[in-house]
């Protein structure tokens, strides 16, 4: 039972990975922090694809003269170099936003964020039902 | 010549807007960009029926991508499902083009309009792909060009309103965990089968039986396409980035970008996946159906309780989800094709409904809440009258298309034994009609302010009143559009059994 889950401690790791990953972006309120989350949990996948393609003593899929040779799976590596490119590109997008939102609000924390974004919503409701009300005068 | 491009269709449609974003965001000038960007998505359109017309001589088209043959490398399937979001996508996108000439500028610095237009055609190229695409992780590259571009296109409502910047990041953040958890779901499915390419996929998945990666692999999938497709209570992105985007965006995001996950749903379930497996059987009534209910009246009655209206429709939205995911839950061939035909309705229907909204909102410069809407249908009559015509879609009325939507998903959930299902319909629907009329009865009854002098712009309300056309024309004869659905679900469900 134990040498079996210890076999698979790649899996482990993943997992580990991934809940870091995850509870990071949903547990915490710091914009920056939640984008290290996402970074984390898209790597944890990154993880378990290759941890797939592996096979015990396979080499590099490379043509070679001799027949028999086990090679890993080149597939998920090649997914997942789409994979990265795509994380980076999230990454970057997330960490720009997270700047134009700090220099708008002057804050990444949600908290601040929210509490603005209700003071503003509240200002354009009650504004405007100003306005009606005198018309209705 | 007209051969080769016959041929090359299926990746015609996606790499025409694909490329032509490339170009147009080098364009220095706005009025080139925009006319370059019509006339993309105009071609695109073409290309698409074409594809129509194709689809329905050879049932299905494969295309090998690069001439490596499937499954091992990428197939481009077109088949009678997937004709009918390309339509949608394709034709929603031009007429949304054409409505964004005059609402662009007045909300987007000049500097960046080129720009925006690129990524605007990127954001279609991704959902197009998205639903043309017949490999599994080719799939989730198109949902992550889509989901980035329209990331980047929520973000430019940043300079108008600063919430835009904030529904942006929250729906970077959500769609990357959804297409994240997507990916998890196709690595497992690839760990047990060993092959990414669905149609392959759906028949090495028949072949196992009782594998707990399988079933955590299709958990994965579709809960990360869920959030994609914003299904109650995945779809908190969704009111905040389709009421701060900017205008036209809002008009594109709320009638293409959910329809292409929808339909993702769909072909994982029933296509990718056995119907009559106890384990899909299991996820449509224990999941699928009850959180479809929830979300048909949490959707309506938060929208009752909204005050500003494109956070309105945005929730009116997440209904309408419900009844679309609502038809397909219920499996049976009759509603999986009511399923489709709602999918087409409701993208005309919310289209027409955030392009009126959006060119009031043009005409008085200011954002749109329940307050200032008084009297604001008086000074416009024509977007007015659209504006009734597609709620009146949207309440399911009969004469318009939302009423042969409803008609059917009700025959469909009455057919397959579910008389409750079709109560609980009629009463959203009923309900419905109160924050319908909320807006009706501010922009008619309601005292307006007096000095307004507004005169229609004709590019603004013209792709509006062909969108309201289409509203009635599918209402009155809808027999195109029922019958490619239930070709569509024909394929779909026909192939098992």
């Amino acid at each position: 039972m134990i040498s079996s889950s210890l076999g698979v401690w790649n899996y482990w790791v993943v997992f580990l990975l991934m809940m870091i990953g995850l509870f990071l972006v949903i547990g915490r309120k710091n914009l920056l922090k939640k984008i290290v989350g996402l970074t984390i949990f898209q790597t944890s996948v990154f993880l378990l694809y290759i941890t797939f393609g592996k096979i015990q003593g396979g080499t590099a899929p490379i043509l070679n003269n001799i027949n028999n040779t086990i090679y890993s799976n080149p597939l998920p590596h090649v997914l997942i170099l789409t994979a990265i490119v795509v994380g980076v590109a999230t990454t970057a997008l997330g960490l720009s936003l997270v700047l134009r939102i700090n220099s708008e609000y002057g804050s990444i924390e949600e908290d601040d964020i929210s509490a603005q974004d209700l003071v503003d919503y509240h200002d354009l409701i009650e504004t405007n039902k100003n306005v009606s009300v005198k018309f209705k005068k | 010549m007209t051969d080769i491009i016959i041929k090359n269709l299926p990746i015609l449609v996606v790499i025409c807007p694909l490329m032509m974003s490339l170009i147009v965001v080098l364009i220095p000038y706005n009025f080139l960009s925009w006319v370059i960007t019509l006339s993309t998505t105009f071609i695109t359109f073409i290309f698409s029926l074409l594809l129509y017309q194709e689809v329905y001589l050879h049932t299905s088209i494969s295309y090998a991508l690069g001439n490596w043959a499937p499954p091992l490398g990428i197939e481009y399937v077109i088949d009678k499902v997937s004709i009918v979001p390309i339509i949608i996508i394709s034709l929603i996108s031009f007429i949304t083009t054409i409505f964004s000439s005059k609402i662009m500028p007045a909300e987007i610095n000049s500097s960046s309009i080129s720009k925006v237009y690129s990524l605007w055609l990127l954001a279609i190229a991704g959902l197009i792909g998205l639903v043309t695409t017949g490999d599994a992780f080719n799939l989730f590259v198109f949902l992550e060009i889509s989901s980035l571009a329209s990331v980047a296109l929520v973000a430019m409502g940043g300079q108008k309103d600063k919430q835009g910047l904030v529904a942006a990041y929250n729906y970077l953040v959500l769609g990357a965990v959804g297409a994240t958890l997507y990916v998890i779901g196709v690595g497992l499915l690839y760990g047990i089968t060993g092959t990414l390419n669905l149609a392959d996929l759906s028949k090495r998945i028949a072949e196992i039986n009782d594998n707990k990666a399988l079933i955590a692999g299709f958990g994965f999938m579709i809960i990360g396409i869920m959030v994609k497709a914003a299904v109650f209570p995945l779809h908190i992105w969704l009111p905040r980035a389709y009421a701060y985007a900017p205008s036209a965006v809002s008009v594109l995001l709320a009638a293409t970008a959910t329809k292409a996950s929808l339909y993702i749903l769909a072909r994982i379930l029933f296509s990718v996946f056995d119907i009559s497996d106890t384990l899909i059987i299991n996820t449509l009534q224990y999941v699928i159906l009850p959180l479809s209910i929830l979300a048909m009246f949490a959707g309506t009655i938060m929208a009752i309780f909204e005050k500003d209206i494109k956070r309105l429709l945005a929730h009116s939205s997440i209904a309408q989800i419900g009844y679309i995911t609502l038809a397909f839950a219920i499996g049976t061939k009759a509603s999986v094709a009511a399923g489709f035909i709602h999918l087409f309705n409701h993208a005309l229907i919310k289209g027409a409904l955030f392009m009126a909204i959006t060119s009031m909102s043009f005409y008085i410069n200011k954002r749109i809440t329940i307050n200032n809407l008084s009297g604001l249908g008086r000074e416009m009559p024509i977007t007015f009258v659209c504006f009734v015509i597609c709620s009146l879609s949207l309440a399911g009325i009969p004469l318009t298309a939302g009423f042969i939507s409803k008609l059917y998903i009700i025959k469909a959930s009455i057919s397959a034994d579910g008389i409750w299902i079709a109560m609980l319909i009629l009463a959203s629907s009923a309900l419905s009609v109160v924050y319908l009329w909320k807006m009706i009865e501010a922009l008619w009854f309601h005292e307006g302010p007096k000095n307004l002098l507004i005169k229609e712009n004709s590019l603004v309300y013209i792709p509006l009143l062909i969108i309201t056309f289409l509203n009635i024309y599918f209402g009155l004869d809808a027999s195109l559009v029922v019958n490619s659905s239930f070709e569509a679900s024909e394929q779909l469900l026909g192939a098992r059994k």
